[in-house]
């Protein structure tokens, strides 16, 4: 008979609960406003519609930016890229850090430690300020951005890879395949890794939560899409000035972002709790089936 | 209350007097009519997980609560304390200490009287002692909850075996050994001189000679302080040593009751005549009998008597309803069998069995010589030798700790920091796997310890079995699986199983798709590292009932790995016995279980449970 695979399974049983059904509700909502935004925004970003910092009106039904230009189709259309950058990051940043975490773990010895030792050296860096440091020597290009952000990720999913993967290593399914003289990468690949899916899962939103606010922060302090292009991260910076004349110029772009992260975080959360089996009525461990190996632990 | 007798000395007479059947006054422990259910969930009616369970147990006696997983042992152990399990209720029924109803207590009233009256030694002691604390403090907690007087803290020690009190008291727990820590429960559970005492597999984790040593003093504590205890285990013949009364569960019912020597001479019920013919005994060679099928679980329970469909004595009567329990001796030994009479006779001829055939000796497949390992400065195993001959097998014996399971880490390769020679086949084994031929690695295959650790939970059966084999032989798919195919159905699995995944199957079955993944690759040599020490007693004897048949069909050696003495008698032709890394004793089976020549070979025997002691 077939079966799920583990990922729909949990992701499954996450959305079930209240918990990520309501941060797949908000981070999909805001998903949904940055991918169909751009065709739904009424003005071209860059088209000057009406006076600079100009009160909500018929005319910008979200008032004008510092220049001008419509905070609505602004807002509409400044989105994707931080999503696109964002996820392209995580994916590299987590690939990346679960290779070197389970490599380090099956092998050990010293491949183990100069692994290791390498992500300490990156690990002393703050995320951001690691960033901003490629970014300010190397010029603000999108590519190095996401590699930026990448590279600052892995150490941190390498170390929670190695943990999880140690465990995995242990258990004598592994060994009963190095006995058989098969190659360690099949090894990780065939036995190592599908054990590893709902930690790399959680720590795929987690990072995620993470890439959507440094790159909107560096996209703030103006490393990301240049002007005129339109951007959450940039706009906020651009439109401070008039905060008090209009406030939607700011209060937009920091609502999708604060939405979009705490969206991702709730559904996240649920993912974790469910691949724990923790809360959550579905996973509620069965009395009979704890009754029926009561015995075995022994 | 009765005050405690303490100055009954625990001599012979004493014994014999507390073994006299305590016909005069009120038992101790009465259970009537207990029935645990589960709790109501949504889209299933809740069904009983242990029904009509009554026993009694008077004072200085211990009853034996014998099953295997799964039967609601461990469900009635902890109702003797007012506990249930998460998603178990009672269902009604008593349970009277000195009258008392325990389970009409509040829950206030309760936590008064559990550890004061109720003690309770759980399975795992490590898990039970707090590990940050110490060990005196610990025990002096006992005494500030329930009362008494914490000056006894020495003599409640000395009391559980341990002599010298003051470097346990200032210990951690995780100082102490396994045995202490369980003779730190014991104390403690005995500390408030309770009435009642319930053991839940106190010595499961413990080898032979700790496990003795506890029994002894088990015992010993229950007659002078004419406590009742009710005592748990998967093991009959620990069961056998100890209780004076035993009670046989199967599927959440009492089965058979009765006096322990009865019971296991001549037991009434085919279940407990089933595991009887499952257990291998030292004294002589049985060929072991698994059961077929496993226990039904709680709602999904035959129709008649629960054990029915599995029984060899099954009538048509059985399939109508469950019968009552029948008395077949003056003792008050009983059966819920409607048979239960024929049973009892039939016992004492069928539990034997032939001797096991000895195969004609043969040229060697392995040959360990000068063998010995180290961690850090540690000696691990000193100068090891050893021979296995095609067709032979081999039983490596050994207290957990001795180096035995290094040793088969060594043979397949997973060892690689050795000294000494290994041959196989002719040819000298490199120590690392990386180092060995393909066809050395096919050759040689290994069977682990733990069924629920050694099957990749992501992987179907088939995909698991067939990994070694797309590893060694490039075959056609169809080719493929019919090799898989061939291999479940060699250990007795029906082909389906191969679309299974392992969380579906029991430890039994389990335990049969890591020997296909072995025998899937066609080996000469088997080796096994404890493999029946997680299963059941039934399941156990199934699974070497197919090792011998594989054996003897393929032509396979075995190298088996074991602390199970007995066990050794009915898989092995010749057993070598190891102690803290050194071989001490080599010889056939016979000769070594029956005329030893070490003093640790002598004490191990002498250590091990048996049915009749005298």
């Amino acid at each position: 008979m077939a079966r799920r695979p583990e990922a729909f399974a949990v992701l499954g049983r996450a959305v079930r609960t209240p918990r990520g059904a309501v941060g797949l509700a908000i981070g999909g909502a805001v998903v949904l406003v940055a991918v169909i935004g751009p065709a739904l925004a009424p003005y071209s970003s860059t088209e000057f519609v009406t006076k600079p910092f100009a009160r909500a009106s018929a005319v910008a039904l979200l008032g004008g930016d510092t220049l001008g230009r419509d905070v609505l189709s602004r807002t509409l259309d400044g989105g994707w890229e931080l999503l696109l950058m964002a996820a392209v990051a995580t994916a590299l940043g987590v690939a990346a850090g679960a290779l070197i975490g389970v490599v380090a773990a099956y092998f050990g010895g010293w491949i183990d430690n100069v692994l290791m030792r390498a992500v300490d050296v990156i690990l002393a860096f703050p995320q951001l300020v690691f960033a901003l440091l490629l970014v300010s020597i190397l010029g603000p290009k999108i590519w190095l951005i996401v590699l930026a952000v990448a590279i600052s990720h892995a150490p941190q999913v390498a170390r929670v890879t190695r943990a999880a993967s140690l465990d995995i290593t242990e258990r004598d399914f592994v060994k009963a395949m190095q006995i058989l003289g098969i190659p360690g990468r099949r090894i990780i690949r065939r036995d190592v890794l599908p054990n590893l899916t709902s930690v790399l899962m959680v720590e795929v939103g987690l990072r995620l939560t993470y890439s959507i606010l440094v790159i909107a922060g560096l996209s703030f302090l103006g490393f990301g899409l240049q002007p005129p292009a339109a951007s959450w991260g940039l706009m906020i910076n651009e439109n401070r000035v008039g905060l008090i004349a209009n406030p939607w110029g700011v209060l937009m772009p920091a609502i999708l972002i604060a939405l979009l992260t705490i969206g991702v975080n709730t559904f996240t959360d649920a993912v974790a709790r469910a691949s724990l089996g923790v809360g959550g009525r579905s996973t509620e461990p069965d009395p009979l089936v704890g009754l029926a190996v009561e015995g075995v632990s022994a | 209350m009765t005050a405690p007798s303490e100055d009954i000395p625990v001599t012979a007479d004493a014994d014999a007097a507390a073994r006299a059947p305590a016909a005069a006054g009120t038992p101790r422990l009465s259970v009537e009519n207990l029935r645990i259910l589960t709790a109501p969930r949504r889209g299933r009616p809740d069904a009983d997980v242990v029904d009509e369970i009554s026993f009694t147990v008077q004072p200085g006696q211990v009853l034996g609560l014998v099953g295997e997983s799964g039967s609601g042992k461990t469900t009635v152990a902890l109702a003797l304390l007012g506990y249930f399990k998460r998603g178990l209720r009672l269902g009604g029924g008593k349970v009277l200490v000195d009258g008392q109803d325990v389970l009409a207590l509040p829950e206030h009233e309760l936590a008064k009287l559990r550890g004061r009256t109720i003690a309770y030694v759980p399975q795992d002691p490590a898990s039970a002692l707090n590990p940050v604390l110490k060990v005196g403090t610990q025990l002096r907690e006992v005494f500030t909850v329930h009362g008494g007087d914490p000056g006894r803290l020495d003599e409640v020690l000395a009391e559980a075996g341990l002599e010298d009190p003051a470097p346990i008291l200032a210990a951690y727990p995780h100082q102490l050994s396994g045995g202490q820590q369980q003779r730190v429960a014991l104390a403690m559970a005995f500390a408030c001189r309770p009435r009642l005492i319930v053991l839940d597999e106190p010595t499961t984790g413990l080898d032979v000679t700790t496990q003795r040593r506890v029994l002894d003093t088990v015992r010993g504590l229950c007659r002078t302080y004419q406590v009742a205890a009710v005592y748990i285990s998967h093991d009959l013949a620990v069961v056998a040593e100890i209780a004076d009364e035993v009670a046989v569960l199967y599927a959440g019912r009492l089965i058979e009751v009765g006096r322990a020597r009865e019971v296991f001479a001549s037991p009434a019920h085919p279940y407990t005549r089933g595991l009887m013919r499952a257990v291998p005994v030292l004294e002589s060679t049985y060929e072991l009998h698994g059961m077929a099928g496993s226990p039904p679980r709680p709602g999904s329970r035959p129709r008649g008597c629960f054990f029915q469909p599995r029984c060899e004595f099954a009538v048509a009567e059985c399939e109508l309803r469950q019968p009552d329990l029948v008395t077949v001796s003056p003792t008050g030994h009983a059966a819920r069998c409607v048979r239960a009479a024929e049973v009892v006779a039939l016992s004492g001829t069928a539990i034997l069995a032939g001797e096991r055939a000895e195969p004609a000796s043969d040229e060697p497949v392995l040959t360990i010589s000068g063998v010995s390992v180290s961690y850090t400065d540690k000696p691990v195993l000193r100068d090891v030798n050893l021979v296995v001959a095609a067709r032979q097998s081999v039983a490596i014996v050994g207290t957990s700790g001795s180096g035995k399971t290094t040793l088969a880490r060594c043979v397949v390769g997973l060892h690689k920091d050795w000294t000494g020679t290994i041959t196989f086949a002719g040819q000298e084994l490199a120590p690392g796997v990386r180092r060995r031929s393909q066809d050395q690695l096919r050759r040689i295959q290994f069977v682990s310890q733990n069924p629920y650790s050694s099957l990749n939970p992501r992987q179907t059966v088939g995909q698991i079995v067939g990994a070694p084999l797309a590893h060694f032989h490039k075959l056609g798919n169809r080719q493929h699986r019919q090799r898989i195919d061939d291999a479940l159905t060699s250990v007795a699995l029906r082909a389906s199983f191969a679309a299974r995944y392992p969380d579906e199957l029991s430890g039994g079955e389990r335990q049969r798709v890591a020997l296909a993944r072995a025998l899937v690759v066609d080996p000469d040599l088997l080796v096994c590292d404890e493999v029946t020490s997680a299963l059941d007693v039934s399941v156990q004897a199934a699974i070497v009932e197919l090792l011998l048949r594989l054996q003897a069909e393929r032509g396979l050696a075995l190298l088996f790995i074991t602390h199970n003495l007995p066990l050794v008698r009915s898989i092995a032709d010749d057993v070598t016995v190891i102690s803290a890394g050194q071989v001490c004793e080599r010889g056939s089976v016979t000769q070594v279980l029956t005329a030893p020549s070490h003093d640790y070979t002598r004490q191990l025997l002498a250590d091990v449970p048996a049915f009749e002691r005298d």
